[in-house]
């Protein structure tokens, strides 16, 4: 049937719509969000109702250093999006490796830190409810940021080999999003486990 | 064996200009990216699961249909409903949506495929190995020495009974697994379907000039992010649960059951919504076009599709009444249950202001709409009952909720996907569907459908609860459970009816040609089967209804907007 399209074919003007990777990534986010927020009720639904220690009180230090470096990461890899968006590969790149160095930092200090949570407190996910729900809702964040420092080491060997250039731009700007949800997801955890559940 | 050509039939239809090695065209099918493919691939699919969760029910009604019955022993009993209801949910009512979803809106809005072809290929086939490992368990679950097993937890596996303890082997893990996978894919397919409605819809086609059934699906693709995401989460607990010793739902180490079940039913309850605007979207496309009325109240549609969006968010725990919520919750969740029925009820006006002064052809895709409109009617109507906290505590777990959600899930959504198939299988295959053996489905299916349904609501009434093995004489439910399993015969000979229907039109039926039913959207004005690329040039559309402007140029509906 061409004959509709003859009929149908004037154009009416501009016609723009949303960008795809953008309202993908968002679709993926909010159904991620949802994710966590079950995991974060959990945690404060269980808040206190452990039968035997250890309790958070006793043996939850509040992580500065991972925390103030996720949280920079956040501006690094903004920068890193605009320095590519101005075709400055060689920026980006240094953007890109800082971002990855931060986010490593904060990893080896969940690593470290649950290191002496086992070894020093005896507290696994076995424990009690506080064990279960500790490792379940920091573990599951810390996979987020397992898979994000993924694609952004991905990101940066590309960049590393010459690969990366402004065209990319757009495809580094969506990882971001990701990478800044990540660091929200962050800020929740931190204020619901290091704050209120001391 | 019926089922599986009933899905090679539909699927396997390369073109017949060149011969292809049998193998070549496995190959194709397992490798598309295709989104009428896809589609395809998910409707056989869950067709064929349609079949197995078909038999299982009928085990159920052959064992209850006379008291003191041992056809089966109780533990097969248990395993066929909790295998019932699994697959009926997630690997038939959610796949067959998806199928139709995939199919229907690139071509609804004139798009050349879905927004992430791969991403839409990964989603369907995460979601089958989910159905396969789900199955797997009959000899997976440790059940190979000639035992065999299941999951026999039920649908919604309430805890603490999926514990370790309580559940060993694992029968459990695997309906776990199975269903995890299966929200994966649901969130994938969702993601893709919104970003396909968002981002690509053709030149003119406004938000408000789109068809109501992408409309339609938006809103239900937007509640697969946020309902499947606690079900996900609440499936990784009792995995951690069951596989690393954590506690969510253990009660002896002051975990709570009661958890469970919020999280399931947070789920739960949106998911029945997801389950049914699809076939509201179906009914809004087959209404107008068989009484050749434009869709009456489309705003109001939209508006009311959202709403219930939103409010179906917020009544989960009315599945929980007899857990006891103490008075604000109790009053909560019945008036949030009951403000529901608005926007539904606005839906049902609209429809049947639809009808009113048509012109009306007795099709077999509108004689299953004109049903599924009174049916849905009445499964409302006992909704609005059980809502009410008092009447719930008495039949909460009855037969009488069984026989209410059955009323929603086939007397609405069955319905409205049967009459989703007659309207467009002449575009997927080319072919139509024989209207006489249409009619024979429908009637004996609505035969059976009341015999089995209308009847299961008096033993409710009368105390017998759901999932029970068996029941003593003196009852009084034996004569009520005899006419439920007489009307299953009369679905199983329906169902067969179809499936020889979908067989032999395929082979003999009559050539559809684009536009059979003389429709008014953009899925009609290409061929039937629809060629790879849909639309040899991009339409541009200026109206809700882009063919009924093409037919007449001298009324365009564009004159109206
Ligand atoms: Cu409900």
């Amino acid at each position: 049937m061409s004959a509709h399209t003859a009929v149908l074919t004037q154009s009416t003007g501009e016609w723009q719509l949303p960008d795809k990777g953008k309202v993908g990534m968002i679709c993926l986010i909010v159904a991620e969000a949802a994710i966590f927020i079950i995991f974060v009720l959990a945690y404060i639904f269980y808040l206190g109702k452990s039968l035997s220690g250890p309790t958070p009180a006793e043996v939850l230090k509040l992580p500065v250093l991972g925390t103030v470096c996720l949280l920079s990461s956040s501006l690094t890899v903004h920068f890193a999006v605009t320095a590519l968006e101005r075709n400055a590969a060689r920026l980006s790149a240094l953007w890109l490796a800082l971002t990855v160095l931060l986010g490593g930092i904060f990893l080896a200090g969940t690593a470290v830190e649950w290191h002496e949570l086992i070894y020093k407190y005896g507290l696994t996910i076995r424990t009690n409810l506080f064990g279960t729900t500790f490792y379940s809702l920091v573990g599951l964040h810390a996979s987020h940021v397992i898979v994000g420092l993924g694609m952004l080491g991905l990101a940066l060997l590309f960049a590393v080999a010459g690969k990366l250039n402004g065209s990319h731009a757009h495809r580094l700007n969506v990882l971001s999003y990701y990478w800044h949800f990540v660091d929200a997801v962050w800020v929740v955890v931190f204020i619901v486990v290091y704050g209120l559940g001391r | 064996m019926m089922p599986p050509q009933t899905a090679g039939a539909m699927t396997f239809d390369s073109p017949p200009s060149h011969p292809k090695l049998w193998l070549d065209a496995v190959n194709e099918w397992f490798t598309t990216v295709d989104h009428k493919r896809i589609g395809m691939l998910y409707i056989g699919y869950a067709l064929v699961f349609l079949l197995i969760a078909g038999l299982e029910a009928a085990v159920m009604r052959i064992q209850l249909a006379v008291p003191n019955n041992h056809f089966v022993s109780p533990q097969v009993f248990n395993r066929m409903f909790t295998m019932h209801g699994t697959t009926m949910v997630f690997f038939v009512g959610m796949p067959i949506l998806f199928g139709f979803g995939n199919y229907l809106i690139p071509l609804m809005i004139g798009a050349r495929d879905m927004a992430f072809p791969r991403l839409n290929a990964f989603s369907f086939w995460i979601s089958a190995f989910g159905g396969l490992l789900l199955y797997f368990s009959f000899i997976g679950g440790d059940g190979l020495y000639g035992a065999g097993t299941a999951p026999d937890v039920g649908w919604f596996a309430y805890a603490p009974l999926t514990a370790k303890l309580f559940s060993p082997g694992h029968s459990t893990d695997y309906w776990i697994l199975g269903v995890f996978l299966s929200g994966i894919g649901s969130v994938g397919t969702a993601l893709n379907i919104v970003t396909t409605i968002v981002c690509m819809r053709c030149k003119g086609m406004t938000m408000a000039r789109m068809p109501l059934l992408p409309w339609l699906y938006l809103v239900t693709s937007a509640m697969v992010f946020i309902a499947i995401g606690p079900l996900t989460a609440a499936q990784m607990m009792l995995g951690f649960d069951r596989f690393l010793g954590a506690h969510f739902f253990d009660v002896q180490a002051g975990g709570s059951a009661v958890l469970w079940m919020h999280f399931f039913w947070i789920f739960g309850h949106p998911e029945v919504y997801i389950l049914v605007l699809p076939a509201f979207a179906f009914a809004n496309e087959i209404i107008p076009v068989f009484s050749r009325k434009p869709i009456f109240g489309y705003s109001a549609m939209v508006g009311a599709t959202v709403l219930i969006g939103f409010i179906s968010l917020g009544v989960w725990a009315h599945h929980m009444f007899t857990v006891g919520l103490g008075p604000a919750g109790n009053t909560f969740f019945t008036l949030a249950t009951m403000i529901i029925s608005v926007p539904t009820g606005i839906k049902i006006f609209n429809w049947l202001a639809t009808l009113w002064g048509g012109k009306i052809r007795f099709a077999t895709p509108m004689i299953f709409s004109i049903a599924f409109l009174f049916q849905f009617l009445i499964a409302g109507l006992t909704g609005i009952m059980l809502s009410a906290a008092p009447f719930d505590w008495q039949l909460g777990n009855s037969y009488f909720v069984v026989a209410h959600f059955h009323f929603v899930l086939v007397g609405a959504i069955l319905y409205m996907i049967f009459a989703a198939f007659y309207y467009w299988f002449p575009k997927m295959s080319g072919k139509m569907l024989s209207e006489t053996l249409g009619k024979w489905h429908f009637w004996l299916f609505t035969i059976g459908f009341h015999l089995t349904f209308d009847f299961m609501h008096i033993p409710g009434l009368m105390g017998m609860p759901r999932r029970i093995y068996t029941y003593e004489a003196d009852r009084g439910w034996a004569v009520w459970n005899m006419i439920e399993s007489i009307g299953m015969i009369f679905q199983a000979a329906a169902i067969l009816i179809f499936v020889w229907n979908v067989v032999r039109s395929y082979r003999h039926g009559e050539e559809a040609g684009p536009d059979p039913w003389d429709a008014w959207t953009l899925e009609w004005s290409t061929a039937s089967p629809p060629p790879h690329y849909n639309f040899a040039e991009e339409p541009v559309v200026h109206s809700r209804r882009p063919l009924w402007d093409l037919k007449h140029p001298q009324a365009p509906d564009s004159d109206y907007e």
